[in-house]
């Protein structure tokens, strides 16, 4: 019997990143400054990302896909994690939990999300999924000593841990009725024999729609995200809203337009109620909340429904458009992030709203990036923020989705109330006492990157658009 | 031999035995034994589909599943041991830290 060696070409940049995220564990035990780790994380993203430009093909008989679709999802992922350990460095030392596993966690779970974003196979997707999810339950609770950080990682892994398990029923189910976890062989499959309005197979669709929910928290499965987000260190809680979102919408791409794509008429009829319900209670709760991380949970929520309507158009310029939409998601949010976590210092938490009033008048710079962030969270163009939507609305509308696209708008209308009482705070008011920026030029230059990243998106939204449209051509 | 349907039903009992444990008890380790309860209910399916399409791919998956939950048993026992230093209870409905 001869061994053959696989064509390891495709998943390079993952292998590379578990060799160095395993590298950068160990030198936390002989590097004592922890800004150095942080920065050998960085230049982990950088080496994986040069790894991605050659990495185009399928591996282990296409359990394992590395197609266009992917890399831009990948690209995403390594932003989001740069991004957050710039925004990290300082934050950790003022929280007291300077300590290194902090950034191999986050590096494990970015290659959780790789992972899943190059699944071809379900066995691979899970893996995937778990190895994200795990790590971050940790990040979640990274203040060990603070009640409210245990108590997000516990809501946090209490309600993913229930949701994988649906997401293993159904997988189940599938493998049952179809003899294969293969994406592309479940398609074939259920398109031969003509399964597609099989009771259990639709109860499978059902089961996995239902797990996925959870991981980009759309109602009425969101019930962890408020708390979890609200309860995490600030760095995490930004590196989550973007990151297990992207990749939730990665994977809800693959499974429900390429093994689930012949069961069209089905899916959308539970995704479009989940859609509407999601933007509807994360605009309308997000009114009402005090606390800004809150707040942006809550609005996080609101924007996994306007993503999903890319989904549910499931065309390749839907999909496209949610490619977009996550990458201009990744800067907005982050910047907003990094705001609040310039304004804590010491004892001030500045994750109130009222902590905010202002501060245009006390530190006009970061008051000015704020209002960039919320006018692009809001959709006011010229910001990415609006290009994103548009994209998305205009996708759905092709599609013929008019009326949800419709309600769609109104909520989005009434975001700009909670988003724009952030900037109202910030310029109409008196600041009640000055407090003092804790920055430093690693949260410089993630606030620069963010805010180039929202105008340009914003101004040049074609580049970005046909790069995407690019990505998904080999879908 | 047994019929698959008795593995089928014998799963989706223990299945559903999981998740109304976990949304109806408030201790946090019943709770968590109810997830461990619906990932073994998994496994039976998995192994049952398994043994009738002489398949070995939902082999390959009970194993995966296997070795994550104790990942995941290790992970949520540590995240429950730093809220019991800090809080001295594993009752959930005292976990009301944030509210809104």
């Amino acid at each position: 019997m001869q061994l053959m060696m696989p064509n390891l070409q495709p998943v390079m940049p993952e292998i590379t990143m578990t060799v160095l995220a395993l590298l950068v564990l160990v030198a936390d035990l002989v590097i004592k400054r922890k800004e150095t780790i942080g920065l050998l994380s960085i230049i982990t993203a950088a080496i994986v990302a040069y790894f991605l430009t050659t990495a185009k093909g399928t591996a282990f008989n296409g359990m394992f896909l590395s197609d266009g679709y992917s890399i831009f999802f990948k690209l995403i992922f390594l932003m989001n994690l740069i991004l957050t350990v710039l925004i990290s460095v300082k934050y950790l030392s003022v929280e007291r939990v300077n300590f290194g596993e902090y950034y191999s966690l986050i590096l494990f779970s970015t290659l959780g999300m790789m992972v899943m974003a190059s699944a071809g196979d379900l066995i691979v997707l899970y893996l995937g999924l778990e190895l994200m999810a795990l790590s971050t339950y940790i990040l979640a609770g990274f203040l060990r000593y603070d009640m409210k950080s245990n108590e997000a990682a516990l809501k946090y892994f209490l309600l993913g841990a229930f949701a994988s398990a649906f997401l293993l029923y159904g997988t189940a189910l599938v493998y049952g009725m179809t003899g294969t976890t293969d994406l592309k062989e479940i398609a074939g499959y259920i398109a031969l024999n003509g399964l597609a309005q099989n009771p259990m197979l639709i109860l499978a669709m059902i089961f996995v729609a239902v797990a996925f929910s959870f991981k980009i928290a759309a109602v009425p499965f969101h019930m962890w995200a408020p708390d979890a987000y609200e309860g995490a260190p600030t760095s995490i809680t930004a590196y989550m809203s973007v990151g297990p979102k992207a990749a939730g919408f990665a994977v809800i791409g693959r499974v429900f337009l390429v093994a689930f794509g012949g069961m069209k008429v089905e899916w959308s009829a539970v995704l479009i109620p989940i859609a509407i319900l999601t933007m509807g209670l994360g605009n309308i709760v997000a009114i009402s909340q005090t606390n800004i991380k809150r707040m942006l949970a809550y609005s996080s929520i609101a924007h996994a429904g306007y993503a999903l309507l890319g989904i549910i158009a499931g065309t390749p310029d839907g999909l496209a458009s949610v490619m977009v939409y996550m990458l201009v998601y990744a800067f907005m949010n982050i910047g907003a992030f990094a705001v609040i976590i310039m304004l804590r210092s010491g004892d001030f938490k500045g994750d109130s709203l009222s902590d905010y009033e202002g501060l245009a008048k006390t530190h006009p710079l970061a008051a000015g990036l704020m209002l960039v962030f919320m006018f692009s969270l809001t959709g006011i163009p010229p910001t990415a923020g609006f290009m994103g939507k548009f994209y998305l609305f205009m996708s759905a509308i092709q599609a013929g989705y008019t009326w949800v696209v419709l309600i769609a708008v109104i909520f989005s209308a009434i975001s700009a109330y909670f988003y724009l009482r952030v900037v109202m705070l910030m310029y109409m008011k008196e600041p009640k006492e000055t407090v003092a920026l804790s920055s430093s030029p690693a949260i410089g230059l993630a606030l620069a990157v963010a805010l180039v990243g929202v105008l340009a998106i914003g101004v040049v939204p074609s580049f970005f658009v046909n790069f995407a449209k690019a990505a998904v051509a080999g879908f | 031999m047994v019929p698959l349907n008795w593995y089928l039903l014998l799963s989706a009992a223990v299945f559903s035995i999981g998740v109304f444990g976990f949304l109806t008890r408030r201790n946090i380790i019943i709770m968590f034994m109810s997830i461990e309860l619906m990932l073994n209910a998994v496994n039976i399916s998995l192994v049952a589909f398994s043994h009738y399409l002489q398949d070995l791919r939902g082999q390959i998956l009970v194993f995966f599943i296997i070795t994550v939950a104790a990942a995941e048993a290790s992970i949520g026992l540590a995240i429950i041991i730093a809220l019991f230093r800090n809080k001295n209870t594993v009752h959930v409905d005292e976990m009301h830290e944030m509210k809104g």
